[in-house]
Order: structure tokens, then C-alpha cells, then sequence
């Protein structure tokens, strides 16, 4: 342990700085620019790549949808006095933060050199109205619904950092529990009428409910208190009218250059809550509530398992640190790594932390208001279930011997042997 | 009849055999103490008895049938390390463990009310356990072991934590559960309340059952032929008792008293003593000197050295 610490520790602080530098993840972005501005200039980095295509907005979509390209950007003509724009269309995964600010910071550069280059011949008047400033929207191609990355990679990240918690808090319950069963020695009398594992199960199973009903409290709460709000202040939180609106308005593919759009730009830089509302509309929601609650139980039942078999390995307390360091470990690095996941959702480390179970609760959460193809999350689940069913295997074999050992010195050696029996 | 019958039971941990071929019978309404040394084994037989522990050779019997999961109900253990949830309230407690042995919440409480009665500490319900001191604690424990009537009793150490007179009481009760109907396993180091209380016992030392047998028996076999003596009107004293078959083992002058402690070969009846004794002087006090459990004990753990 004197050596493994260590170990842990620096791969903990190394690891995702390593990873972060090494960015992963290749987007390839095909480019349709009918202004004729942007797709000369437009060069990529090592991350993001661009491909021109010579051909029109309706034949890309249709190659795209066949194509190995991560999303098409789509730069309609504009007229001079009006703002620049431009879609970024995805299929299967939102492009991340990363993607979507890289291509706004090359459009917006392309567009200042530009504009500097016609200065002399522009008159002020115009200037005014030619903003270096391309409004990017991010789409999706087969819904068209808007999406908003900000609002994504926050809705990934809460829910990952909430399970985080679940874990961490409903988890070391298990051990106190445990650990008071043991350290008050009631558990033998309780032995004696239930199954050790039954008791284990039990006390794993009870701290599951008592987070599910805590959680759904907090939800009921949250809810009934905006309710209350918006009932009280009814300006504060109206925009429940033009929401309809947008909404309806976002089946459009196109941005269009018509009165209406003009008229939900000014809106959406009116109310945040209609953006968001538009923003949520790109993200499945009831598969978020449904993993979310899915990942919450058997991430909760993988690590529960794991504290439950170090309460009962320990006398004290005290004793639980050498074990919970290699246990609280693999969570700690995926709340570590939610960041760089959350700029490269569907890159191989994102992938990889989300299959591993240890880590996959948190970070399979971050991934999937990006968008998960279905497989994969099959797959991270099925995972985490087998792990699950091995992890409480292994916490029952020391749970039965270690509840009735006291005083005697336990390391990894002698857990090793109480497997093995 | 047996209710617990113990066949060849062998226990290997992974660095010591903690059980060899160990067996026992327990008949019913009896009280069977389970004797030994620290750490020979006791412990670990009566967690397998109660199926917290599993074995590795050997059966075991409950009423004629293979011991298995259901026969939990019909037992009741009061182990040696002993704890209640200390931050629960002492009826919540004892409803809770008496539910877990079976019993209904209706009868629960019917059960719990009328020993909280007997045992005066009806006003602890609603108090926290950790309220509570450890002979306190120790009653409620006493009480939620034996509350569903169980036909098997295994008590480890029951008198560790009681006072003298809560003591009595509880070997009081514990005769009253043989009453009942009870069979009863008594694991102590306690000798005196061995003799005062078992009809049977097994002595466990290194992992196997070295003695065992009816208490009253065993002191048979285990008797020396040594009588405590007092004669009166005894001038001479009795020198002249010392024969062959016959040796004074000490022998003290008090005032016109002698006392003294005889021992003699086996042929020798107590009636051909006492003749012997009348010649002698006049017998004011005669007793033949039985061995106590604990000169067996000692006698018997010290004869084979710890392994």
C-alpha cells in the first residue's frame, strides 16, 4: 500500500492532463459555403478537419448521411448587412464544445480579415451592420432541432457529478453501516437468524432506497418550488407562450432570413429559459432520466458492494483508508476526467471510461446528452451489471468472514485468503 | 431423545483446524456445557450450530432431521460478543429481533411486555440503548434470546456483564427454560456454575472433545477415594490409621478436634472407613471428597499441553 499510494496518486494527477494534451478526438466537418468566403481560408488543426464540398446544401445533406464525416457545416449566402451565419449539422453525436468553438473562432477570424481587407471601399454605415461575429447554430440534420452545447455539456455534467455524490454518500453509508453492525457486535445475533448475505444485501438494498426516495423528494421539491415561483411571479419565468413558438419555428432547417427568424433571435437574447427549452429539445430526455436512474442504482450497487465488504473487513474506521483509496480511486479519476470528456464526448477516452465500470457510471452520464449510439450504452450497462453481480460475489466471501473477525490484523493478503475459502 | 446430535465435525481455517472430528449429543431438557480452554473451538462449534459458520466433514442433527436454514426459528443464541444498535430505542430494538426470530408483531410485544414486566425495565421502552448500561443491555439481549420459546438454547458466556444478584437471577431463569422444555448449550469458563447448573458436559481442547459425560458421573470417575474427616475425644490422633490401604493426606489439631483428609486404595468401602474411624475416636464430621469441575478441567487440559 506504501507503494501502491503513491502510484494511484500520480497516475491520478497525470493521467487526465496527459490525456487532455494528447486530445483524442479526430472530427472530420465537411464544409458547404455558398458565400465563397469562408471555404478558401478555412484551414482546421489537428483536431478538427475540414473538407469542402463543391455541391449544393441538399446534396450534402443526403451524402452526409452516408459519409464518415462528424457534421456538416452549412454557410448560407447572407446578405452584407446582415449578420453571418451558419449551421453545423450533426447526425449521430452533437460535436462538442471543442468542435463548435473552434469552427465559430475560425469562421469570426476569416470574417475580421476579411472585412479589414474591403474596409477602405465599405462605408461606416455598413461597417456597423457587418458584425465580425458569425452566429453559429448547431443542428441536428434529420430533427433540425437546434442544439446548445453549453446547456448539453451542463446536463451531462450535473448528472455525472450528481451520481458521483449518490456514490460517495450512499456508498460510505453502506460501510458506517456495516462497520456499526460489526463494532457493536449485534451482528452475530443477527447472523443467527438471517443468511450473512441476506444481511449484506439487505443493508446495501435498504441505503438504495433511502437515496431513491431522497432523490425523487429533491426532484418533487425542485419542481413544486419553481412552480411556486412561477406561480408568484408569473413574469419571471413566462415563456411557456413563445416557447411554442420556437419550437414550431425549429422544424425549419434552414436558418432563414425571413421577419420570424428575426424576430426569435431577439427573443432567444431576450429569455434565456426559451433557448433552453429549444436546447432540450436535442437531448432525449426520457433516456437520460432512464440511465440516469439506471446508472445511479448499479453504479450505487457495484460500489456499495465494494464498501460493504470493506466495512466488514475493518474494526474501526480508521482501519477503512488502506481500502478505500483503491475503491474511491476510479471514481475519483472519472470525476477528474469529466471535463475533458465533456470537450470530447465521443472520443476513445470518453469511450473507453464509459465502457470500464468503475468508471462508467460518471462518465457514461457526461456522454450521453452528446448522444451514445445504442450499442455502446448497451454495452457499458450489460458491463456494469456483470460487474456488479461479481463485485457483490466477492463482497459476500469477505463480508461472511470478516463480520465475525476482530482484532486481527486485515490487509490484501489476508482479504485474498477469505476469498478463497 | 436427542434434540441435537453432533457427528464427526471438522473445521479447517486456512492456517489451523479449528474442529476435529468433533461429536456430541445433546438430549432433551437438559443443560449440556461446552467446556475448554480459550481458543479450543467452542465458539466455532456454536457458530456452525447455528449455521453462521459452515463445516467441512460431519453432520449435524435437530430432532432426528438434517440440520438446515428453517431451524434458525426454533433456536435461540446468545452469543459471547454481544451488542444491540445503539442509536435505537430499546422496544424498537427488541421488536425488531424478536420479528427476526419469527414471531408476529402481535406476539412481539405480547412476549416483550410480559418479560420487560418480570425483568422491571418496562420503563426502558422508549429509551435509547445507548442509555443504557452493559447489565441493562444484558437483560434485553437475555430477553430477545429466549422471547420466541425456542426448543434449542445456546447460551456463550451468559454471566460475563451481570452482577452477583443479576447472576442468580439469570441461572434462575435459565433452569426455568430447562423447565419449560428446553434443551440448553452453556459455553463458560464459569466451573462453579457448570456444576450447578449442567447435566452434561463435553470438554473441547485442541480442536477435539476430550471428556464428556454426565456431570455427576464424571465426578464419579473422576473421584480420588479421599474423605474429610473430624474426630472427637482423639488424644492420640490418627497416626494409627495409616496403613496399606490407607494413607492420611494432612492432618490438624484443634483444640479437641482433629480434622484431617484420608485417602484410600479402592477395595476400601466407605463403611469399612467409618469402622476404622469409631476405633479411632468419635466421628464428628465425615465426607467423601468429590472432585469439582474444575479439578477435572485443570486436570484434563493440563495432562495433554496446548498444541
Amino acid at each position: 500500500m506504501t507503494i501502491l499510494g503513491p502510484l494511484l496518486f500520480a497516475a491520478l494527477m497525470v493521467l487526465p492532463t496527459y490525456l487532455a494534451t494528447k486530445s483524442d478526438e479526430k472530427n472530420l466537418v465537411n464544409v458547404v459555403d455558398e458565400t465563397g468566403i469562408y471555404s478558401k481560408a478555412i484551414k482546421g488543426n489537428s483536431t478538427v478537419q475540414f473538407r469542402n464540398l463543391n455541391m449544393g446544401i441538399e446534396e450534402a445533406r443526403v451524402a452526409f448521411k452516408t459519409d464518415s464525416a462528424d457534421a456538416l457545416l452549412y454557410i448560407p449566402k447572407t446578405e452584407s448587412s446582415q449578420k453571418a451565419k451558419a449551421v453545423l449539422f450533426y447526425q449521430d453525436n452533437q460535436p462538442s464544445l471543442n468542435v463548435q468553438e473552434r469552427v465559430r473562432s475560425e469562421m469570426d477570424e476569416i470574417l475580421e480579415h476579411v472585412l479589414i481587407r474591403t474596409e477602405l471601399g465599405i462605408d461606416p454605415q455598413k461597417l456597423k451592420g457587418l458584425n465580425p461575429d458569425v452566429e453559429l447554430t448547431t443542428r441536428n440534420i434529420e430533427t433540425g432541432k437546434k442544439s446548445l452545447a453549453l446547456l448539453t455539456s451542463g446536463l451531462g455534467l450535473f448528472a455525472g457529478i450528481l451520481i458521483y455524490f449518490f456514490i460517495f454518500i450512499f456508498g460510505s453509508q453502506v460501510m458506517r453501516g456495516v462497520l456499526e453492525e460489526k463494532t457493536s457486535r449485534i451482528v452475530e445475533v443477527i447472523v443467527s437468524s438471517v443468511k450473512p448475505f441476506q444481511l449484506m444485501m439487505g443493508k446495501i438494498i435498504g441505503v438504495a432506497l433511502v437515496g431513491l426516495t431522497q432523490f425523487l423528494l429533491w426532484v418533487l421539491l425542485t419542481f413544486m418550488i419553481i412552480t411556486a415561483v412561477n406561480i408568484m411571479n408569473p413574469g419571471l419565468l413566462d415563456a411557456s407562450g413563445d416557447k411554442q413558438k420556437v419550437i414550431s419555428d425549429s422544424g425549419a432547417l434552414m436558418p432563414d432570413n425571413s421577419e420570424s427568424a428575426q424576430q426569435k433571435d431577439t427573443f432567444d437574447a431576450e429569455s434565456g429559459f426559451a433557448a433552453i427549452a429549444t436546447g432540450l429539445q436535442s437531448i432525449n430526455i426520457p433516456l437520460m432520466l432512464l440511465s440516469f436512474l439506471f446508472f445511479f442504482l448499479f453504479g450505487y450497487l457495484l460500489y456499495g458492494a465494494l464498501f460493504a465488504a470493506i466495512g466488514s473487513a475493518v474494526d474501526n474506521e480508521a482501519d477503512t483508508q488502506q481500502f478505500m483509496l483503491p475503491v474511491t480511486i476510479p471514481l475519483l479519476l472519472s470525476i477528474v476526467m469529466a471535463s475533458f470528456i465533456v470537450q470530447s464526448p465521443s472520443g476513445p477516452v470518453a469511450f473507453w471510461f464509459s465502457m470500464i465500470p468503475f468508471t462508467s457510471p460518471v462518465v457514461m452520464m457526461i456522454r450521453i446528452p452528446f448522444g451514445v449510439e445504442v450499442w455502446e450504452l448497451v454495452v457499458s450497462m450489460g458491463l456494469l451489471v456483470i460487474t456488479f453481480l461479481g463485485a457483490v460475489w466477492l463482497a459476500a466471501k469477505i463480508y461472511k468472514t470478516g463480520i465475525l473477525m476482530y482484532g486481527s490484523k486485515v490487509n490484501y493478503k489476508v482479504l485474498w485468503k477469505w476469498i478463497r475459502q | 431423545m436427542n434434540i441435537l446430535e453432533v457427528e464427526g465435525i471438522t473445521k479447517d481455517y486456512s492456517n489451523h483446524r479449528a474442529l476435529e472430528d468433533v461429536s456430541l449429543n445433546i438430549p432433551e431438557q437438559s443443560v449440556f456445557g461446552l467446556l475448554g480452554p480459550n481458543g479450543a473451538g467452542k465458539t466455532t462449534l456454536i457458530r456452525i450450530i447455528n449455521q453462521i459458520s459452515s463445516m467441512d466433514k460431519g453432520n449435524i442433527y435437530f430432532k432426528g432431521e438434517k440440520l438446515r436454514p428453517q431451524h434458525v426459528d426454533r433456536i435461540g443464541y446468545l452469543p459471547e460478543e454481544r451488542g444491540l444498535y445503539r442509536k435505537m430505542k430499546v422496544g424498537e430494538m427488541a421488536l425488531y429481533l424478536a420479528q427476526l426470530k419469527g414471531l408476529s408483531r402481535a406476539q412481539s410485544m405480547e412476549q416483550l411486555e410480559y418479560w420487560f414486566n418480570k425483568f422491571n425495565i418496562a420503563d426502558w421502552w422508549y429509551r435509547k440503548v445507548e442509555e443504557l448500561s452493559k447489565g441493562m443491555q444484558q437483560k434485553i439481549q437475555f430477553i430477545v434470546t429466549i422471547i420466541h420459546e425456542p426448543e434449542l438454547l445456546i447460551f456463550d458466556e451468559p454471566f460475563s456483564g451481570f452482577d452477583p444478584i443479576n447472576q442468580v437471577m439469570l441461572k434462575e431463569e435459565i433452569l426455568k427454560q430447562k423447565d419449560r422444555g428446553a434443551a440448553i448449550i452453556f459455553s463458560t469458563h464459569n466451573m462453579a456454575s457448570v456444576e450447578e447448573i449442567c447435566d452434561n458436559i463435553a470438554l473441547i481442547h485442541n480442536s477435539k472433545v476430550i471428556l464428556q459425560g454426565d456431570v455427576e458421573q464424571l465426578k464419579e470417575d473422576y473421584k480420588t477415594n479421599e474423605y474429610d474427616v473430624e474426630l472427637g475425644n482423639c488424644p492420640a490422633g490418627m497416626a494409627s490409621l495409616n496403613g496399606h490401604d490407607m494413607k492420611i493426606v494432612r492432618e490438624e489439631q484443634q483444640d479437641d478436634l482433629v480434622k484431617g483428609r484420608l485417602r484410600v486404595n479402592n477395595e476400601v468401602t466407605t463403611n469399612e472407613v467409618i469402622r476404622r474411624l469409631i476405633n479411632c475416636g468419635e466421628i464428628r464430621g465425615f465426607k467423601e471428597v468429590l472432585p469439582s469441575m474444575n479439578d477435572i478441567f485443570i486436570k484434563n487440559v493440563s495432562e495433554i499441553p496446548k498444541a
